[in-house]
């Protein structure tokens, strides 16, 4: 492993003397400012200004009056610091007849989250704590269809759902949307799920079954407490999906249940009035807040998250 | 199979009883909403249903229909160049991000957060951010001007020629950091061997990269290529956010066709010829990478 710096720096046509990678190493001296340290953070640094500009951009805005939005260009900080966008991108601005703001929204999302998170995550890790530990005839079939079927635009199966909701009567109500958002998320759910389970020690299995525990006891008692970080892991995935989602609020909801993201693209986007530019970047900010701030807890356990979204199929 | 006895067969349905009740639900999903549902959806396209599906089949009149809409056309052609220049500017800037970042380097975390942190947000979100970065009036173009530069324009939200390449500069801010991430760790996969030797061998270090380490890296290229691929296909709320579509429609997108004919044009038959349109391209992308994937074991 220490050996990799001094590979590093020839990489830049720099300093051929350290050749001796198999040679006793001292710590040699290292100049900070080396003409390839400048490249790379330089890179690095300029690419990080890129990524963080729009959060900037947005923070900003925010935070301005609309008269000093006129006046001025994007990137200035605020010369007088206003929090009444924030209010009224809360609790005053409107989407069509309703003027109470983005809460609405943000409570609707918060009603589909909930239910939506637990049931997924529920049914996910069942289906994948069967297909790891008790299989049967055709299950490997079913999960190879589940993620199969993840690659499916949702465009093609949304109708025929629209459809199944009908006839179960829950089409627009908040259990069509947590039924909807369980069968999306079941492909990648499942597929952590069950790789996490196969990975367990299957004697704590066999010795469990010799005990004379069955399917929903082994479940309760031995993989549930020993596959926290798995389930935590989904939840952020979960969390952060279900939030951002916006084609199945907008197919499956009605207007006074629109979950956040829709609400905010209404705001936004309405024709009508004048565009207070300050109150959308607020709202903006709002509805990305749950993720973020998700995302910045979780750190390590997000990449890890995506990292299993990866290897999806 | 044949062998068994048949005095065995009444057993084989109750055994692990437990594990398929609970997997009905898996079952019900992959059957009847991922297989069912687009085999209706295929099949469905064949009709010609206005506002509610009828079995009344008109062989392939909407998809002529479909490739006779101009709006379509627009569709395809803007997916194909959203498409193609995400696909290259996502694998070269994730690549070349996770390469800088494999180098040792310090705050190696706070970078990562800072790359991947578009990635947590939504495409509502970010279409909204853009959309205000890009106004014409007082965004990067309004700046540049206010600096002197009078005749400077930078309006691609507003100009037909070019707004999907404001569409892209979105699209590949939210998703560049994933894409890092993916390369970063096929990086760290790499055997440290490989590096010595070829150290050893004196080759420079962009050789090492180029005819050594990214072909070797083949497996985590095509897996990133399919899911990029997958999710352009799918792009539909950051058009919707940043420009719905316009102006005109010239900014339109499969994805969004397919919505609007179904839900709001109520023209069923056609949002069905679109969305089997979609899942061909999908399948387009997948079967040769399945292929490659799982068929192609004896490569070794």
């Amino acid at each position: 492993m220490a050996n990799i710096s001094t590979l590093n720096t020839t990489g830049a046509g720099f300093d051929t003397v350290a050749a001796d990678v198999s040679g006793p190493r001292g710590r040699r001296p290292k100049r900070v400012l080396s003409r390839r340290n400048i490249i790379l953070y330089g890179v690095l640094s300029v690419a990080a200004l890129y990524y963080l500009l729009p959060l900037y951009v947005m923070v900003v805005t925010s935070l301005k009056g609309m008269p000093e939005i006129r006046m001025g260009n994007i990137f200035s900080p605020p010369m007088e610091i206003t929090f009444e966008p924030w209010v009224k991108a809360w609790a005053e601005a409107c989407t069509g007849l309703n003027c109470d703001g983005l809460s609405r929204g943000f409570w609707n999302s918060v009603q589909i989250l909930v239910p939506s998170v637990v049931v997924s995550i529920f049914v996910a890790s069942v289906s994948g704590y069967s297909l790891a530990n008790w299989r049967f005839k055709g299950s490997e079939l079913f999960f190879s269809i589940l993620i199969i079927g993840a690659f499916i635009p949702y465009q093609v199966m949304i109708y025929p759902v629209v459809i199944a909701l009908r006839e179960l009567g829950v089409y627009g109500t908040l259990t069509g949307l947590v039924i909807v958002h369980t069968i999306f998320g079941m492909p990648i759910l499942t597929l952590l799920f069950r790789n996490y389970f196969a990975s367990l020690p299957v004697e704590l299995f066999k010795a469990a079954r010799i005990d004379g525990a069955g399917f929903w006891q082994i479940y309760l008692r031995i993989m549930l407490p020993m596959s926290l970080p798995i389930f935590v892991v989904a939840m952020i995935l979960q969390v952060t999906g279900i939030w951002n989602d916006f084609l199945f609020g907008v197919v499956f909801t009605r207007p006074d249940t629109y979950p956040m993201t829709v609400q905010l693209n209404n705001i936004v986007n309405s024709v009508q009035g004048v565009k207070e530019y300050n109150v959308n970047m607020a709202a903006t900010l709002l509805t990305g807040a749950v993720p973020l701030i998700v995302y910045f807890v979780s750190g390590r356990l997000f990449v890890r998250g995506i990292a299993a979204g990866a290897v999806k199929g | 199979m044949t062998g068994h006895a048949p005095a065995k067969r009444p057993n084989q349905l109750f055994r692990n009883l437990n594990s398929k009740i609970a997997s009905i639900p898996m079952i019900l999903i992959a059957m009847g909403i991922f297989l069912g549902g687009s085999l209706w959806t295929i099949l469905y396209s064949f009709t010609n249903s206005k506002l509610l599906p009828r079995l009344s089949f008109v062989g392939l009149d909407q998809y002529e229909r479909l490739w006779n809409t101009s709006r379509w056309i627009v569709s395809i052609q803007n997916l194909a160049i959203y498409g193609i220049l995400s696909l290259i500017f996502s694998l070269v800037i994730g690549f070349l991000l996770a390469a800088l970042m494999d180098q040792k380097i310090r705050f190696e975390n706070a970078f990562r957060t800072i790359f991947l942190y578009p990635f947590a947000l939504s495409f509502i979100v970010t279409g909204l951010v853009w959309q205000w970065i890009l106004n014409p009036e007082f965004g990067i173009q309004g700046i540049v001007r206010s600096l002197g530069f009078e005749n400077f324009t930078f309006d691609p939200l507003y100009n037909p020629d070019i707004v999907i390449y404001g569409i892209l500069i979105a699209g590949l801010w939210q998703g560049t950091g994933l894409v890092m991430c993916l390369m970063l760790a096929g990086l760290r996969g790499i055997d440290e061997d490989i590096w010595k030797a070829a150290r050893v061998d004196g080759i420079p270090m962009w050789r090492t990269y180029l005819f050594v380490v990214i072909p070797m890296m083949r497996p985590v290229f095509i897996t990133t290529l399919v899911i990029i691929a997958s999710g352009i296909v799918k792009v539909y709320d950051l058009v919707v956010a940043q420009t719905s579509g316009g102006p005109g429609n010239a900014s339109e997108v499969p994805a969004k066709y397919v919505y609007d004919y179904m839900f709001q044009a109520q023209n069923l038959g056609q949002g069905f010829a679109a969305s089997t349109m979609m899942l061909l391209t999908v399948a387009i992308i997948i079967i040769p990478w399945a292929y490659l994937e799982f068929g192609g074991k004896k490569r070794g």
